[in-house]
């Protein structure tokens, strides 16, 4: 087997044993990605000699003695998180050649960790989208069938690992963006509850629903990666200190679980309509009777605002990113129009030319649902109505421990393809916002294949939803599955 | 919905952002059909709901205002690239 194909847990053992170097995996990624990334283009900057150097201090490490879970481990990074040193573009012209002078706290927590970064991913810019389609520097196919998308915003990263470039990969979820192209590229993607890992360093998109999450091959990969990146940080406000993550579960006690029995999976009926791709609803059902038949209980339940998701989420998202990209201003970095005659001007022409068409619309977008005579009719009326949902979901979990629904209504869509179908757009993300408006944590986990338009069948997704920071009963249960 | 090109016009001034008249029009029609699908928000009965800002369930986070210096080449990798003068930053003109 190569090296890049390796699990974190199989290359850990490997590795502590002396069996293979971390060098020697870190040769074996950049490989890959020399050899596939012209056609993938899941990476926007590989960083050869930098992970060449990290991977050396690594073995100097295990060959000192010192262990730890992910000493040694190269990963690839969304390029929307900071990395010291080293370009970090949001996939937007208007960053276009901006050196990151700080560690996110994330990317620092891994370098003190002893992972190896190999470079950073391709997105949709600043994070707008569900294709990344949206980048500014082309988008990333989907590894399983090249003129298919890798999903979005997280395509680089989820192509990344479905790949082996890496062994794991981190990434962001705001409304889905690790689950769906997880979903799409057969992988697995967590996305953490809100306030369970740090923001710092994460270009903002929507202040009250970004995550930073994980990307891997397995359930126990992400466990083990989440592990290292979760936790309270001084440098971000909405971090939960350990007092509100350390929640009690039923299984806390059992690492490898046998019996499901005692457990409750809630099956939401509004993420199972008449509409829903046939084959999607099946896959998903063959892993509800996995669960069945070693002893959990699969019940029915409802979540009667689910259809508001879909708007509630198209006022609030542009309305805070609409603040949140305020800063660029072309003044020092990315592009600039140096012609312009004024400030205003240096402004306007910097922002027009450097932002992206889909950017350009959700900042106009939320510009106008927060401006004067329209903030209670938009913002505040969508903020209440997120409440119900939020209230929906605490209701279900008070009669379920988990919820299970798909992660997308089908397989990756072919590239340029616009679909067309007013319903099916309306489904696609339904499945992923409800957990992101109330900050829980959810993962999509590789549930087989499903034939798609087109021709040929592509991987999709199913996703387990937890009450708030009920993170490791969800990965207990994606293990097993696993 | 109807958005008319002056209300376009005067977003993309709010938003500081330079459009073309292709790009005005694009944005009026796209944004009046978005704006008419969130219309369906209307019908919600939130008369008594409170309004969800934020889902952290903190409250008046605080830490003491510590200054951590930065190295002087730290620093200087962190202040933007723009031109400077005398150690500022220099931009365009502000005013006529």
């Amino acid at each position: 087997m190569n090296l890049n194909e390796l699990t974190i847990k199989a290359a850990r053992s490997l590795l502590d044993e002396g069996e293979i170097t971390s060098l020697e995996i870190t040769e074996a990624c950049l490989k890959q990605i020399e050899i596939l990334d012209k056609e993938i283009h899941a990476c926007l900057t590989v960083c050869a000699d930098e992970a060449r150097r990290e991977a050396k201090m690594a073995d100097k490490r295990l060959q000192e003695g010192e262990r730890g879970d992910l000493l040694g481990i190269p990963y690839l990074c969304k390029d929307i998180l900071m990395t010291k040193g080293i370009k970090t573009t949001a996939a937007s012209k208007i960053l276009e050649n901006y050196i990151a002078p700080y560690d996110a706290t994330v990317v620092r927590k891994l370098k003190e960790a002893g992972a190896i970064l190999l470079g950073k991913t391709n997105l949709d810019e600043f994070a707008h989208g569900a294709s990344t389609e949206n980048s500014a520097y082309g988008p990333t196919k989907n590894p399983f069938d090249i003129t298919r998308v890798a999903g979005g915003s997280s395509g680089g990263s989820a192509a990344g690992v479905a790949s082996n470039m890496c062994l794991f990969a981190l990434a962001s979820d705001t409304g889905g963006s690790i689950r769906q192209p997880a979903s799409f590229c057969g992988v697995f993607g967590l996305k953490p509850s809100y306030g369970k890992v740090s923001r710092f360093g994460l270009l903002s998109m929507t202040s009250s629903t970004d995550v930073v999450g994980v990307i891997a091959k397995t359930a126990y990969d992400t466990a083990i990666v989440l592990k290292t990146i979760a936790g309270k940080d001084e440098l971000d406000a909405t971090t939960a200190p350990e007092k509100m993550t350390n929640v009690e579960n039923k299984f806390s006690e059992k690492i490898k679980i046998k019996s499901l029995a005692g457990l409750k999976i809630g099956l939401p009926k509004e993420y199972f309509l008449e509409s829903l791709n046939p084959e999607v609803k099946e896959k998903v059902m063959v892993i509800a009777e996995k669960l069945k038949a070693a002893g959990a209980e699969i019940k029915s339940v409802s979540l009667p605002y689910t259809k508001y998701g879909i708007p509630v989420y198209y006022i609030i998202t542009p309305s805070e990113l609409s603040s949140n990209l305020a800063r660029f201003d072309g003044i020092g970095w990315g592009l600039k129009k140096e012609e312009a005659i004024n400030l205003q001007e240096f402004y306007k022409r910097s922002r027009g030319a450097g932002f992206g068409p889909e950017a350009k619309r959700r900042i106009m977008l939320g510009t106008y649902a927060l401006s004067a005579g329209y903030y209670d009719a938009y913002y505040k009326k969508a903020q209440t109505v997120r409440t119900l949902i939020i209230e929906d979901f605490n209701k279900a979990f008070k009669q379920v421990d988990l919820l299970l629904t798909p992660t997308a209504p089908h397989g990756a869509f072919k590239i340029g393809e616009k679909s067309n179908d007013p319903l099916a757009m309306y489904l696609e993300d339904i499945f992923v916002t409800g957990a992101s408006l109330s900050g829980l944590p959810a993962i999509s986990i590789p549930a087989g294949k499903v034939k798609v338009e087109g021709g040929g069948e592509m991987p999709l997704g199913a996703q387990i939803i937890a009450p708030r920071f009920q993170e490791d009963l969800m990965l207990q249960i994606a293990d097993f599955l696993n | 919905m109807n958005i008319t090109k002056e209300e376009i016009e005067h977003i993309a001034e709010l938003s500081r952002l330079k459009l073309s008249e292709k790009e005005i029009e694009m944005y009026r029609t796209q944004l009046g059909s978005i704006l008419d699908y969130i219309k369906v928000l209307d019908e919600v009965k939130t008369d008594k709901v409170e309004l969800t800002a934020q889902v952290s369930g903190l409250m008046d986070v605080f830490r003491e205002d510590e200054v951590k210096e930065w190295s002087p080449k730290e620093v200087e990798a962190a202040l933007s690239l723009g031109e400077r003068e005398n150690g500022s930053l220099k931009v365009k003109r502000v005013l006529q």
